[in-house]
């Protein structure tokens, strides 16, 4: 079966969701990366959604799960390059993805996430 | 109609040159070349034209059809006509105007001619009654057209430039909306907005609506759609420029700002984005003092 | 005026994916904006998904509408012959879920639709039909 790649840089966890998922592939990426932040230790997961052409429902729980499940493996999570029709629709549809941290691009998102690893005490405030 | 074929074609042509006559002395009098909008000779020229072609028209026919092949020259001629009149000020009853005071001169030709025929003269002075008319709501119809249309450019050119969103520092910019937003504008100014976000990697967007004069649910509701979505997309909004009686308003509302950061002026908004980004603004020291 | 609507199996996981890329590439061909794309794209995905997982499997239907040379549209029909919705008032509510979602599938589409219609009975189907303008 297919899957997402997931790779590894310094303490973090990078995917570039690059395809059009069908649901047993967002499933399985949900699977391999817990398997693999406790695997590697990793401190933060940030994952690449610029080549996403709509988010629905069951993606955004799919995202949503992926960052409740880092948090309680003590890991951060961030979802970088939504396209503004893909927030447009989410919003539209009355999906606000709570408890999920965003950033315009890779540099924003690392950014975002280099600050929260180093200072644990930041984390909280930009949820 | 089983009328008998109208005497109006034959008593213009025939009386061509002293109805133009009258008719250009008409005008004068009754003040169409006051405030001096147009040159009398002009006026001559065009009045001549027109008659030229009223006359040759209705020799097929005192029926004006918007789409007849015998109508099309002076169709053409009425519409520039109306334009160049809109551009210089007049008003569409002066332009109906030019074409009705024809009548004057007119009946009095027809009536001399048909003097002895009270049943014809009747007949003519309906068929010329019929045909003026006609062409003169022509123009008001033209008139109009031109006004909406040139409305209609205005209107697409007003949501362009009404919707500049410019780039205030380096990771910061600002939307300044001026005037009322209807749904249409706001999802042009939406998607603008967070097209440039993108495009320039910037992570705070401050929104200022000094020049919105009301805000009222829908503008509100349109608002925070727009805030939401920045915010999904890892970018923040401030909101400015509320004046007084909009922030009166939004409390009666009902309506919840409570998820944006709002600021009184862009200027506040705009230390409060720079302080965001860790930056500030500071007095330079002043060099030799 | 419509166009003959052209009928997709809307079976498998695959099958939603396709369903979303031939209402994409057919919101395209009439002309619709990115936004107004996604949005339909969007509703499409969630009501293909509930065809699969509480349908047991159906089809789409996509009709292009064309009335009048400034309104034009796209609808998409979706049908199951699955269990049915028991009560529909609350299977539209924000939240409720019976499945997989966020329980935002159906409400969802709605929301992201210009016209819904739903038709469902127990034990012999549903089918859901929506519209978009442009």
């Amino acid at each position: 079966m297919e899957r997402i790649p997931i790779l590894k840089l310094e303490s973090f966890l990078l995917v570039s969701i690059q395809v059009d998922m069908h649901d047993q592939l967002a499933l399985a990426l949900q699977d391999d990366l817990t398997q693999k932040i406790v695997a590697t230790r990793a401190r933060a997961v940030l994952i690449d959604i610029s080549a996403l052409e709509m988010v629905d429902s069951f993606m955004g729980r799919m995202l949503g799960n992926i960052a409740s499940m880092s948090r309680i493996l003590d890991a951060q999570t961030v979802v970088v390059g939504m396209r503004p029709a893909v927030a447009i629709t989410l919003v539209e549809l009355g999906l606000s993805l709570p408890g999920i941290r965003t950033a315009l691009n890779v540099d924003a998102g690392l950014a975002l996430l280099r600050a929260a690893v180093e200072r644990p005490d930041v984390l909280v405030d930009g949820d | 109609m089983n009328r008998p074929a109208s005497r109006l074609p034959a008593i213009v042509e025939q009386h061509q040159k002293e109805v133009l006559a009258d008719w250009l002395s008409n005008q004068a009098s009754s003040g169409a070349l006051r405030a001096g909008r147009i040159q009398e000779s002009q006026l001559r020229d065009e009045s001549q034209r027109f008659l030229a072609l009223f006359t040759k028209a209705i020799q097929e026919g005192i029926e004006f059809e918007t789409r007849g092949a015998q109508w099309a020259d002076i169709r053409e001629f009425l519409t520039e006509l109306s334009r160049s009149r809109a551009t210089q000020g007049f008003t569409p009853s002066q332009v109906a105007t030019f074409v009705f005071s024809l009548k004057q001169s007119l009946f009095k030709r027809v009536n001399e001619s048909l003097k002895s025929d009270p049943a014809a003269l009747a007949g003519t002075l309906w068929d010329a009654t019929i045909a003026l008319d006609a062409l003169g709501l022509y123009t008001t119809e033209v008139f109009q057209q031109a006004r909406e249309q040139l409305i209609a450019r205005q209107q697409e050119e007003l949501i362009e430039l009404s919707t500049p969103v410019v780039q205030l520092w380096d990771g910061i910019l600002a939307l300044p909306l001026i005037g009322t937003l209807d749904s249409e504008r706001t999802q042009v100014v939406m998607e603008n907005l967070l097209e440039r976000l993108v495009a320039t990697g910037s992570s705070i967007a401050v929104i200022d609506i000094t020049g919105v004069p009301t805000v009222d649910t829908l503008v509100a509701q349109h608002l925070l759609k727009t805030v939401a979505a920045a915010q999904l997309m890892g970018a923040d909004c401030i909101i400015s420029g509320i004046r007084p009686q909009i922030a009166q308003t939004i409390v009666h509302l009902g309506i919840d700002l409570s998820s944006v950061a709002t600021k009184a002026s862009l200027a506040d908004a705009f230390g409060l984005a720079l302080k965001r980004r860790g930056l500030g603004v500071g007095r330079a020291a002043t060099p030799g003092a | 005026m419509a166009t003959d609507p052209e009928t997709f199996p809307v079976r498998s996981g695959e099958d939603v994916v396709k369903a979303r890329q031939v209402v994409r590439s057919r919101a395209m061909d009439i002309g619709f904006s990115l936004v107004e794309q996604t949005k339909i794209v969007t509703a499409a995905s969630e009501l293909a998904r509930n065809t699969v997982i509480y349908g047991g499997g159906g089809e789409m239907r996509v009709e292009r509408l064309y009335e009048g040379p400034k309104r034009t549209g796209l609808r998409l029909t979706f049908e199951d012959k699955g269990p049915g919705i028991i009560d529909i008032e609350l299977a539209l509510r924000d939240g409720y879920t019976s499945g997989n979602g966020l329980g935002l599938g159906l409400n969802g589409a709605r929301k992201l639709s210009h016209e819904f219609d739903i038709w469902s009975k127990p034990g012999e189907g549903t089918r859901i039909t929506i519209t978009r303008w442009k």
